[in-house]
């Protein structure tokens, strides 16, 4: 069945997009990635004698995967401007996952900077995939800015709680008209699964595969997630009763 | 003269061009990009723009990340 992702005009024939922080190395994360079927990868920017640096380009290039920059670590919107200009100009593409935290503990997005910041982009030409809070609100208004995607947190980042507030993803996807994608807080395949039944385009998760304990294999069900979640809600679930109804007939 | 390279105070000659630091901070010749005092300099300009006295500089590559 042909489904494509459309994003600001190009075509995904995944729904899962992945991140690369958190793998054990890059071979763990090259199994991963080829497993999750991804065809969009997030990338961070980083100072050149920071450590951790890798050859995460190279390995996104051999693949095949389109790299997605992301703002991460920025905490205003000056901060998070620059460090996309950098990412436009070191890796050639004007995509970006826009990440404005406010906080350590809880690297909740800064509502504040983050619609200011995803204006700004816009404005200069990006292609803007903004990580939000799952407020309905904020989303219509970085639509509303010119955003190509809106991408509501399921949890925080990182803690694999899963969707803590379905309604409001539900209340997200039903009034969007740029894909939605659910980013962050997926935990294991039924969270993804479920992301996909609310009526989301997309998921993006990286440590509830890069930290399994089995990451290729967690990849491997993460694709299967969300394609079933996907089919189910293309497919339309019946309504929930609260008294039983038999599917045989009766005697 | 002085600048700070990626956070490090560093002692440069009078001249000093961003390309200059950029072979300095030992960056790969790919997927690299370069502000200067909190502005992007272009990779056309590296060669001829020149680090000023005081100049903050960060060479920046991608990682894992996200």
């Amino acid at each position: 069945m042909d489904d494509p992702l459309i994003i600001a005009g190009r075509e995904f024939r995944s729904r899962l997009i992945t991140g690369t922080g958190g793998a054990a190395n890059l071979s763990v994360l090259e199994r991963a990635l080829v497993a999750s079927g991804t065809e969009l990868t997030t990338v961070a920017m980083r100072r050149v004698d920071s450590a951790g640096q890798t050859g995460v380009l190279e390995l996104l290039r051999r693949l095949g995967i389109d790299v997605l920059p992301n703002t991460a670590g920025c905490r205003t919107s000056a901060e998070a401007v620059l460090t996309a200009q950098l990412a436009r100009e070191a890796l050639e593409t004007n995509w970006v996952k826009l990440e404005v935290v406010h906080d350590e503990e809880t690297l909740l997005p800064d509502p504040v900077e983050l619609l200011d910041a995803a204006e700004r982009l816009v404005d200069d030409g990006f292609v803007v995939l903004p990580y939000t809070n799952d407020d309905p609100v904020l989303a219509r208004k970085l639509e509303d800015v010119g955003c190509a995607t809106v991408m509501p947190l399921g949890s925080p980042i990182g803690t694999g709680l899963g969707i803590r507030n379905p309604h409001n993803i539900e209340l997200i996807t039903s009034r969007a008209s740029v894909p939605v994608v659910l980013d962050a807080g997926i935990g294991t395949a039924s969270d993804a699964a479920l992301a996909m039944e609310l009526g989301c385009s997309a998921v993006l998760l990286a440590t509830a595969v890069t930290r399994a304990q089995d990451p290729e294999r967690m990849a491997a069900a993460m694709r299967c997630a969300v394609e079933g979640g996907r089919l189910a809600r293309l497919a339309g679930r019946i309504p929930q009763r609260f008294w039983a109804q038999a599917s045989s007939p009766g005697l | 003269m002085k600048a700070r390279v990626n956070g490090t105070s560093r002692d440069l000659a009078d001249g000093t061009s961003v390309a200059a630091v950029v072979s300095l901070v030992g960056a790969p010749d790919k997927g690299v990009a370069v502000a200067l005092d909190g502005a992007v300099v272009p990779r056309a300009l590296w060669e001829k723009t020149i680090v000023p006295d005081g100049g903050v500089v960060e060479v920046l590559t991608a990682v894992q990340g996200g």
